[in-house]
C-alpha cells in the first residue's frame, strides 16, 4: 500500500528528529496496548540504570506488526502470535514478554464479586445470544447457593479491534464447538449479540451503567478497578478464581517446548488450578537487522526486563513473568537467530 | 493592480509618492496564490485517489455486492458496507429530525422575539456548542445520556410502543441506553449550531418591509414566521440542513463512543449500530498492511466520501440557488 509507506516514512522521519534530540541510542518500538503500561514501566526504569531511553508507541498490534514489517521501528510488539508463514517471509523473530489473563466481568443484581461461576460453553453461549437471562438453568447449575434474578443478560465487548478480543474469542472457540464454527477467533468477529464499546475502559463503563451487563477486560484492568469478576470452570472441571497463582498455573501447563516460535497456547490448558483464559504477549524482532548495534540494544533492555528487576515491575503491574526455562529458550534464540552480516548480535 | 494604484494614489494627503513595489514580487506573489488554490484541489484529487485505489481490490472481490452486503466478518474476511451506509444514514436522519425543530425555534426566537439583551448571550452559546470537541460529546454521551436514556427512556417505550405493529419494530430490543437514537440525539446536538446559525441568517435577510407589511394586515407572529420569514428563506434553509446532515455523517469519534458498534441491521431505534467513520475507527489499528480488511476500511471511506460529497453538493446548489435570485 503507497500510502502507507509514505506513512512510515513519515513516521520514520520524525522518529528520527525525535531521537535526535534526546539520545543516538534510544530504542524505538510500537505495538500492542496491553502489555504497554509493562513497556513503558520498563523504558523509565531501564533508563535510569542505563540510560538508554525506550520510545514505545502503543497503537495496536495490527499496527506494530505493520511497522516492523516495514523496519520503520526497532521492534513491534504484538498481543497475537504472527502466523508461521508470515514470520518466515518478513525474517522475524519472535518472542513472548509477559503473560497476561483475561476476566469476565459482570453487573448482577445481587451478585457479588467473585461470587458468580461460569463456564466455557455458557460464556460461549451467552455471547452468541442463546442464554439471555440470568436464572437460565444452565447458569443456576453452576451456581447452587446464589440467588439469580430473572433479568436479562446484556453481552458487551470490544468494538476495537484488540488482542483482549483475540484471546477471549480463542477461548470461547476452544470451549464451544459451536462458537468455533459460527464466530471464530479474531481481534474483531462478527458479535452475533450485544453491543460493543470502545477499549478496556469502555466496556467496563458500559458493563456499569447497564444492568445484566458482562463483558470481558484485561485482568490488569480489571485489578487495577477493581471491578466484579467471576470464576470460570476449567478443563479439569475445578472452579479457578482469576488471581496471580491461577495464571501461573496455565502459563507452566503450557506445552513451551514443541511451540514454534513460542506460540504455545495457554488458553483452556488440562491445568488443575489453571485461569483458562491466559495468553503471553510477544515482540518482533528482524533476523536480519541493518543495524546490528541497535538490535542489541533491543536485546540487552529485554534481557534486563526478564530479570529480577523487570520481574518486580511487571508483577507490581499484575502482568505475569514467564517461567525460566522459557526466558532461557528466548535468549538461546536471539543469540541462534539474530544475525547481522552473517554475525551473531548477542552472546549469552 | 492598476486599480490599486489608482487608489493608492488618489490618497487625500497625496504627500506621500506611492512607490511601486510589485513589479518583482507581483508576479510571485500571484504564482503563490495559483499555487495555494491548486494546492487544494490536487490534495482532494490525490485523497480521492489513494482512498479508490487503496480500496479496488476490496471491490473487485465482492463485487457491486460490497456496496449492499451486511456482512462484516473479520474471521472469514467477508466484507459489505451494507450495515455501515445504512448506519450512517440512519443516524444522520434521525440528528437533522432532531435539530430541525430545535433550529427552526432557536433561529427565530433570536431573531425575532429575544429582548436584545438575551440575543447575544443565547446567540455565543449556540455557537460554543459548535466549539466543543467531538470527544467531549462522545464522553457526555457515554456516561451520562446512555445510562439516562436506558434507564428512563428506553424501558417505557419498549413496554408502550414495542408491541404495536409496524411502527413497534422502531422500538425493540434490550435498554442498552447506546444505539442509532443515542447517536442520533448527540449528533443532533452537534449539527444544531451550524444549522441555527445560517436559519438565522435567512431569517435576517427577509426584508423587514415584507414583515411589516404583514404584521400591518393584521397578521400574528406564527402567521408571519409560517407564511413570509419561512417561504422567502426556503431554499437556503434546505441546504442549511444538507449542511447539517454532511457534518453528522462524517463525524466519528462521539458516534463511535455512543452507537454500540454492532455490526448487524436492525430496524430499531434502540439496537446498537454502526456508521462507515465509526467502523473505520475501530477496526483500523488491527488491519494489517496489504489485508483484504484494511483495504475494505478504504473502499469504506470511499464510499463515505461520495456520500458526503453528494449531499454537500446538493446543498451548495441548493444555498447558490437562493442567493442568485
Amino acid at each position: 500500500m503507497k500510502f502507507t509507506q509514505i506513512l512510515g516514512v513519515a513516521v520514520l522521519l520524525s522518529g528520527t528528529m525525535l531521537a535526535g534530540f534526546a539520545q543516538a541510542a534510544d530504542i524505538n518500538g510500537a505495538g500492542a496496548s496491553f502489555p504497554a503500561p509493562a513497556y513503558q514501566a520498563w523504558g523509565a526504569a531501564y533508563k535510569e540504570k542505563a540510560s538508554v531511553g525506550v520510545n514505545y508507541q502503543s497503537i495496536g498490534s495490527g499496527g506494530g506488526q505493520n511497522q516492523i514489517i516495514n523496519r520503520t521501528v526497532d521492534f513491534g510488539a504484538s498481543d497475537a502470535p504472527m502466523a508461521d508463514d508470515k514470520l518466515a517471509s518478513n525474517n522475524l523473530l519472535q518472542f513472548p514478554t509477559v503473560i497476561g489473563s483475561v476476566v469476565a466481568i459482570v453487573n448482577v443484581e445481587g451478585v457479588a464479586d467473585g461470587h458468580l461461576t461460569l463456564s466455557g460453553p455458557v460464556l460461549a453461549d451467552i455471547y452468541q445470544g442463546k442464554i439471555t437471562k440470568w436464572n437460565d438453568p444452565r447458569i443456576a447449575e453452576l451456581n447452587k447457593d446464589v440467588k439469580l434474578p430473572a433479568a436479562a443478560i446484556v453481552p458487551v465487548y470490544r468494538s476495537d479491534s484488540s488482542g483482549t478480543s483475540y484471546v477471549f474469542t480463542s477461548y470461547l472457540a476452544a470451549a464451544s464447538a459451536d462458537w468455533k464454527s459460527n464466530v471464530g477467533a479474531a481481534t474483531s468477529v462478527q458479535w452475533p449479540a450485544g453491543a460493543g464499546a470502545k477499549g478496556n475502559e469502555g466496556v467496563a463503563g458500559t458493563v456499569k451503567n447497564t444492568k445484566g451487563a458482562i463483558g470481558y477486560v484485561e485482568y490488569v484492568y480489571a485489578a487495577a478497578n477493581k471491578l466484579a469478576t467471576t470464576n470460570l470452570l476449567n478443563k479439569a472441571g475445578k472452579v479457578v478464581k482469576p488471581d496471580v497463582s491461577t495464571f501461573m498455573a496455565a502459563a507452566s501447563a503450557a506445552d513451551w517446548k514443541t511451540a514454534k516460535n513460542f506460540n504455545a497456547s495457554m488458553i483452556d490448558t488440562a491445568g488443575a488450578d489453571a485461569w483458562p483464559i491466559v495468553s503471553a504477549t510477544f515482540i518482533l524482532l528482524p533476523k536480519n537487522p541493518a543495524n546490528g548495534a541497535q538490535s542489541a540494544e533491543v536485546m540487552k533492555f529485554f534481557d534486563w526486563a526478564y530479570g529480577k528487576d523487570g520481574d518486580a515491575i511487571a508483577e507490581k503491574l499484575h502482568y505475569i513473568p514467564l517461567p525460566d526455562a522459557v526466558v532461557g529458550d528466548i535468549r538461546k534464540a536471539w543469540q541462534d537467530e539474530v544475525k547481522a552480516d552473517g554475525k551473531a548480535v548477542w552472546s549469552n | 493592480m492598476a486599480h490599486m494604484d489608482a487608489t493608492l494614489g488618489a490618497s487625500p494627503s497625496g504627500q506621500l509618492a506611492h512607490k511601486p513595489t510589485g513589479r518583482i514580487s507581483d508576479p510571485i506573489f500571484v504564482g503563490l496564490l495559483w499555487a495555494s488554490g491548486l494546492f487544494v484541489l490536487v490534495l482532494l484529487g490525490l485523497i480521492i485517489a489513494m482512498l479508490f485505489h487503496g480500496g479496488l481490490p476490496a471491490l473487485k472481490e465482492f463485487g457491486a455486492a460490497f456496496l449492499w452486503s451486511t456482512s462484516w466478518n473479520p474471521v472469514t474476511e467477508k466484507f459489505g458496507a451494507g450495515v455501515m451506509v445504512f448506519g450512517t444514514l440512519f443516524s444522520a436522519i434521525i440528528a437533522v429530525i432532531v435539530a430541525l425543530p430545535l433550529s427552526f425555534g432557536i433561529a427565530f426566537f433570536l431573531t425575532e422575539i429575544a429582548p436584545m439583551k438575551l440575543r447575544r448571550p443565547i446567540g455565543v452559546a449556540v455557537q460554543l456548542l459548535a466549539a466543543i470537541p467531538s470527544i467531549i460529546y462522545g464522553m457526555w454521551g457515554f456516561f451520562i445520556v446512555v445510562p439516562l436514556i436506558a434507564a428512563y427512556i428506553q424501558p417505557p417505550l419498549i413496554e408502550w410502543l414495542g408491541p404495536l405493529p409496524v411502527i413497534g419494530a422502531l422500538f425493540q430490543g434490550p435498554p442498552l441506553g447506546a444505539g442509532m437514537l443515542t447517536a442520533g440525539l448527540i449528533l443532533a446536538l452537534m449539527i444544531l449550531p451550524f444549522i441555527t446559525a445560517m436559519f438565522v441568517e435567512v431569517l435576517e435577510s427577509v426584508p423587514p418591509m415584507i414583515k411589516e407589511s404583514a404584521y400591518g394586515v393584521g397578521a400574528t407572529t406564527y402567521e408571519v414566521y409560517r407564511n413570509v420569514s419561512v417561504p422567502y428563506g426556503r431554499t437556503a434553509m434546505v441546504g442549511a440542513v444538507m449542511l447539517g446532515l454532511g457534518r453528522a455523517l462524517g463525524e466519528t469519534m462521539a458516534v463511535t463512543f455512543v452507537i454500540g458498534n454492532a455490526t448487524r441491521m436492525s430496524a430499531s431505534l434502540f439496537a446498537p449500530g454502526s456508521t462507515i467513520a465509526s467502523t473505520i475507527a475501530n477496526e483500523f489499528p488491527e488491519a494489517p498492511m496489504g489485508s483484504l480488511k484494511l483495504q475494505a476500511l478504504l473502499q469504506l471511506g470511499f464510499i463515505l466520501f461520495v456520500i458526503s460529497f453528494i449531499v454537500l453538493a446538493l446543498s451548495r446548489l441548493l444555498v447558490r440557488s437562493k442567493l442568485k435570485s
